[in-house]
């Protein structure tokens, strides 16, 4: 009896993600599956539990194959997946989410004291049973809500049980109890699937070590055959090729200075630099708190330790730009033509009296749409929406060249971009630290986030924990102090 | 691609001549089919009906603009014209006249500091206003009152050539309000807070600023409707005004005006306060009954809507979903 995924390939919009991924495990197994950021983890999480089809390849149990389109069917095939996002209700009671409709009634009315009784003992079986089942899941910790998660994946008994970074959110004694369960469910021969950044759990937990790199497996281990150092090998370790521009000459003066900053809960005690001339590069894994400094830097959020500057207009009028990593959310105005969108940033400026000069927004827009070679031609006058991914990221960059920045903020600027694009992108980059921007360049993709610049920051729970020369250092390197131990 | 663009402004370019063909047909019906249509008595009539849900509809489109909504104009007008008419008796007419303007100026702005600074719902805050300042005009009189001076109804009655002042004031309004959203910077920032104000603010513009100005504008021209509104009728009443701001919104969204906001042009917005005027005039000129004239009218706002939802690129209506 194995539940057994064979080549299985994804795409999303004409790119392939997962390139044939071959991986099984058998009950009483933990199968634990780690890689870096977009390896493809979190894509195998959602075929497995139906968020998302795949585009071919098959999951069988025991030979037979599972049609497993919704998550409604991998519920039906024994299959539960607790993600790391929280889908609890806020609003109702532990008792409600974890029974949710399947309540005990009398005389055809819901039999409140009985239904906490039934939670309470899911939650005792579990191993939390710390948690009071009338408490309104919203005033739970995190924590505590993670626990109600997965307390409410065991209500089905599934037989496959898949944890998406639990322990992100657990410590001390809740981690413990995790540990407990995982290793009963083990006992009573459930398989299950255990995701996670943090090495150690996972050579502690697991029977097998599953890696993930690229869309592609490229190891399956045993605690006992590896160590951390070896896993962080084969995370890492892409073959650079030409995509990336020479680096720049040793940097000139300093022009943005970051001391002492901190917001409470997100990230602490932060100080660097910024040199004309330069790209320094920003790593940190989701939850690092890599976006939330970001925004502080240029004045969106507010800090709570350290100064910055108070809004994005005084920001901009420092010479400081960002470009955010949402490019829908807080990047564009989807419905707004191209024109407009690049002139967002500099109507007010640049208007004649209260006017508008719309002379000059065509003049900017069409220079810039030629620098940056945004496609389609003609596209100034078109609603930006009917872009591709690489151009609007390109129209997002038009917008704030356009403010003169000698400071540029890019966060994840290549995330869902295709590699042409990206290859412009980092041309782009290139140049405008050459010509004596001082750029910070926030990514989560180990290759470009050394490859493209001249040293790197690393974050890692909210405080920078080392600074690299870009030149000579590995992806390990980055890795290990990226990586919480 | 290039060809997508072409198509994409071939639609709008459609979707007006759709509309003014529409405008046109009921002008030609009404024209054909009743003898009092083409009369100057019913013509100058017309001009002087749309006028307050013209300068209405401006304001509402303002603010629906910036994904909002005011519901509060209504009894602005009321309280307007009720404090400008009373306040005749004492005061010269302009200034009687500018502490209404001031008024609905006043109220607009706190219901966009509400909205901006406080980030509560749009629908609540001006839900609230609509009954606040509705019993405001009733604590100032409770009773109609007739405005004291008789020079102030002139500016309900004077013409300019043909046209009615107070239609000359109205077609200002969305003549400079028009100027304003294509052209000057808080204009096209208005517009672009409807379709995503984060992207706004982090470009540096004051989104609470914007907000509260658009609320303001609505106040403004609720406060210059209730003006002429009683200086058109001759009377003020504690009472009028009641659902004023539903024509408002309705023409706005005939308009082609997005209720999410980010979408609708003062252009649009006129031609749906066309399109309502000129099917209550119609109707009234066939006599059908009051209540008949209420379903009519809300089958025809649906039916407009649909035909406009059909002709929108795809990808846009997904983009804005």
């Amino acid at each position: 009896m194995t539940l057994r995924l064979h080549e299985v390939h994804k795409s999303y919009g004409g790119v392939e993600v997962l390139h044939g991924v071959t991986l099984d495990g058998a009950p009483g197994e933990v199968l634990a599956i780690v890689g870096a950021n977009g390896a493809g983890k979190s894509t195998l999480i959602k075929i497995l539990s139906g968020a998302v089809p795949m585009s071919s390849g098959t999951l069988t149990w025991d030979g037979v194959e599972l049609a497993v389109s919704s998550p409604h069917d991998a519920h039906a095939h024994g299959i539960r997946t607790v993600h790391q996002e929280l889908s609890l209700v806020p609003e109702l009671t532990v008792t409600e989410n974890l029974l949710m409709g399947n309540f005990p009634r009398r005389f055809g009315l819901i039999d409140w004291p009985a239904a906490h009784r039934r939670a309470g003992q899911l939650l005792q079986e579990a191993g939390f049973g710390v948690i009071d089942p009338r408490t309104r899941a919203g005033r739970l910790t995190v924590a505590r809500q993670q626990m109600v998660e997965i307390a409410k994946a065991l209500v089905s008994e599934p037989s496959v049980l898949v944890l998406d970074e639990p322990s992100a959110v657990l410590a001390g004694a809740d981690l413990d109890a995790l540990f407990a369960l995982i290793r009963r469910l083990q006992s009573r021969g459930v398989l299950v699937v255990y995701v996670s950044h943090r090495l150690a759990e996972v050579l502690e937990l697991a029977t097998r070590i599953v890696v993930v790199k690229d869309g592609r497996v490229v190891a399956t281990t045993t605690p006992d055959a590896t160590d951390e150092g070896s896993l962080i090998r084969l995370m890492a370790g892409r073959t650079l090729d030409r995509i990336y521009p020479e680096r720049r000459p040793a940097p000139g003066e300093p022009l943005l200075t970051v001391d002492g900053l901190g917001r409470t809960g997100e990230f602490d005690g932060v100080s660097f630099t910024l040199r004309a001339g330069e790209i320094v590069g920003l790593f940190g894994l989701v939850g690092s708190g890599r976006t939330e400094l970001a925004a502080c830097v240029f004045g969106a959020a507010r800090p709570t330790a350290g100064a910055a500057f108070r809004s994005p207009a005084e920001a901009i009028r420092a010479g400081v730009a960002m470009v955010t990593e949402d490019r829908a959310g807080s990047g564009l105005v989807l419905g707004m033509t191209v024109r407009d969108n690049i002139g967002l940033t500099t109507w007010r400026s640049t208007a004649r009296g209260p006017l508008i000069d719309r002379q000059r927004q065509r003049t900017d827009a069409a220079a810039m749409i030629q620098d940056l070679a945004i496609a389609p031609q003609g596209c100034a006058t078109m609603p930006v929406v009917h872009l591709s991914g690489g151009n609007q990221q390109k129209v997002v960059l038009a917008k704030w060249l356009l403010t003169d920045p000698r400071v540029l903020i890019l966060d994840e600027p290549t995330r869902g971009v295709d590699m042409a694009t990206r290859v412009d992108i980092y041309r782009m980059i290139d140049g405008l630290a050459r010509d004596g921007l001082a750029v910070l360049l926030i990514s989560s993709d180990l290759t470009e986030v050394l490859g493209a610049t001249d040293r790197v920051l690393v974050m890692r729970q909210g405080r920078l924990t080392g600074e690299l020369p870009s030149e000579g250092t590995t992806e390990e390197q980055v890795l290990e102090r990226a990586i919480a131990a | 691609m290039t060809t997508l663009a072409v198509r994409v402004r071939g639609r709008d370019v459609t979707v007006e001549a759709a509309f003014t063909l529409l405008i046109a047909a009921l002008i030609i019906v009404a024209a054909t089919t009743s003898e009092s249509f083409l009369t100057a008595t019913n013509l100058t009539n017309l001009l002087k009906q749309m006028v307050t849900t013209g300068l209405l509809a401006f304001g509402m489109l303002v603010v629906i603009l910036t994904g909002g909504i005011d519901l509060s104009v209504g009894s602005v007008v009321a309280f307007s014209g009720i404090v400008t008419a009373g306040l005749v008796a004492d005061l010269p007419i302009p200034l009687a006249m500018l502490v209404g303007v001031a008024s609905g100026i006043a109220f607009g702005a706190v219901n966009g500091v509400l909205v901006a600074r406080f980030e509560l719902a749009p629908f609540v805050v001006t839900l609230a206003a609509l009954t606040t300042i509705r019993g405001l005009a009733f604590v100032y009189s409770e009773v109609p009152i007739a405005p004291a001076d008789p020079g102030f109804l002139t500016l309900g009655s004077a013409m300019v050539g043909p046209i009615p002042l107070i239609t000359l004031i109205m077609l200002a309004v969305f003549g400079i309000g028009g100027v304003f959203l294509a052209r000057t910077p808080p204009g096209r920032s208005i517009i672009a807070i409807g379709g995503n104000a984060e992207t706004v603010r982090l470009a540096g513009i004051d989104v609470r600023r914007h907000i509260v100005l658009a609320y303001t504008i609505s106040g403004l021209c609720a406060g210059l409707a209730g003006i002429i509104l009683t200086s058109r009728v001759g009377i003020a009443q504690p009472s009028v005004g009641v659902a004023f701001e539903l024509d408002a919104i309705a023409a706005c969204v005939i308009g082609g005006a997005s209720l999410s906001g980010g979408r609708g042009s003062a252009k649009g917005a006129f031609g749906g306060v066309l399109v309502l005027v000129l099917i209550n005039n119609l109707l009234n000129l066939y006599g059908v009954q009051s209540f008949w004239q209420q379903v009519l009218k809300g089958l025809i706002i649906i039916a407009v809507i649909l035909v406009q939802r059909t002709r929108r690129p795809r990808s846009e209506a997904k983009g804005r979903a």
